[in-house]
């Protein structure tokens, strides 16, 4: 009660709260690091493996985002495709049917 | 011209971290490209202070070796668009990182920023080796007390000796930023005086930044000191020291003890 007080005259806002919930997301992830995989990092890799399949990868092209969440974690891969792709690629399959 | 400028110490817990965050917001805040680069392989926390955490995808070893291109592992700050984090492995082994491989990214990040911050880690090993090895500038992070004054000393004998521009034959520009400063306790005559330590170091200096709880606020939020509170007296500390660090003359701020309305009434000491 004191405290909560002191804060309001002091004007300034507890911000030990906001430390303790930045840590507890963190080292979640960090703890279940040791010793297994990352998943989101096998995801990321798998994802990119997949898609490498299928067009030639330009690493220019590709942006991997990832933001941490206490309930959920949201990874963002974002591939450029270039637009003529469908084509060139029915155009080498014809090709390569062919011969 | 891109600046290179290692923050180091030798000794650790003295600031160093802290001091990258904050230099490098105030930078991008005076409308310099800045990237911080985090060299503590496996003990990151450059991310943490600047609160990008939650977003590390690929690190610096990562990009030496290849495995990400620079692009993919800078990290941008969402509350200033010219400011960007490289972090560092948590896991890694330290030994990843090679001179060569440091001396490529170095050299890329040049063609893309003012201003390149390397934040050492603690020792006079390897890693704060290579976190000044390709360095133009240096801060050197000193607390007023022995040991610290001890270990910036060995630092200072290693920027003279053991980077590239040592070997060249030039100079790496050095700079002493005394952080932890307590106005209270150097009244008292507890601390060593700054012009004890400047003569001792020999070493102009960048700053003086005191001891303030504004530090500890803006590390739990994740925030630069010099962006969650710009007016608080170790943001205007470290506001100073990069306009010195731009070139420009500004008087020199010694902290002194100031007690708060608050703080009076209560009989306390500010922070
Ligand atoms: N000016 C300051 N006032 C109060 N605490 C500080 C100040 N500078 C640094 N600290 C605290 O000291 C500790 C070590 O700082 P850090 O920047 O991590 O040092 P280093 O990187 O040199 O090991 C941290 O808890 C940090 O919040
Ligand atoms: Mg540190």
């Amino acid at each position: 009660m004191s405290m909560n007080l002191l804060r309001l005259f002091s004007g300034s806002k507890a911000t030990a709260p906001v430390a303790r919930e930045r840590l507890q997301i963190l080292l979640a992830h960090e703890r279940g690091l040791r010793g297994q995989p990352d998943l989101l990092a096998t995801l990321r890799e798998e994802i990119l493996a997949v898609v490498s399949k299928h067009i030639q990868l330009d690493p220019d092209k590709v942006t991997v985002k990832l933001d941490r969440g206490p309930a959920v974690s949201t990874l963002e891969v974002d591939i450029e495709v270039p637009n003529d792709f469908e084509k060139t690629k029915a155009l080498a399959e014809r090709r390569a049917g062919a011969a | 011209m891109a600046n290179v400028l290692v923050v180091t110490s030798g000794k650790g817990g003295v600031g160093k971290t802290t001091s990258t965050a904050a230099l490098g917001a105030a930078l991008a805040q005076a409308g310099e490209k800045v990237v911080v680069i985090d060299f503590d392989v496996g003990l990151r926390n450059l991310d943490l202070v600047m609160g990008a955490e939650r977003r590390v995808v690929f690190d610096l070893i990562n990009v030496v070796q290849g495995v990400a291109k620079l692009q993919q592992a800078l990290i941008r700050d969402k509350r200033l668009e010219n400011l960007w984090l490289l972090p560092a492995s948590q896991t890694r082994d330290k030994d990843a990182l090679t001179d060569e491989g440091v001396g490529r990214v170095i050299a890329e990040l040049r063609t893309k920023f003012d201003w390149i911050l390397c934040d050492s880690p603690a020792g006079i090993e390897r890693g704060a080796m290579l976190a000044m090895r390709y360095a133009d500038q240096a801060v050197i992070v000193t607390n007023p007390e022995v040991s610290s004054v001890r270990d910036s000393d060995r630092i200072i004998g290693m920027l003279d000796s053991k980077t590239v521009k040592a070997e060249q034959g030039e100079r790496v520009i050095k700079h002493i930023l005394i952080t932890r400063f307590d106005p209270a306790r150097a009244a008292r005559g507890e601390m060593l005086s700054i012009d004890d330590i400047l003569e001792i170091l020999a070493t102009p200096l960048l700053g003086i930044i005191p001891e303030s709880q504004d530090v500890l606020r803006a590390s739990n939020v994740g925030s630069p000191v010099t962006l969650n509170n710009v007016a608080s007296a170790p943001a205007r500390a470290y506001t100073d020291a990069v306009r010195r660090l731009m070139g420009e003359t500004v008087d020199m701020v010694v902290p002194t003890e100031r007690r708060g309305l608050m703080n009076r009434l209560l009989g306390r000491r500010a922070a």
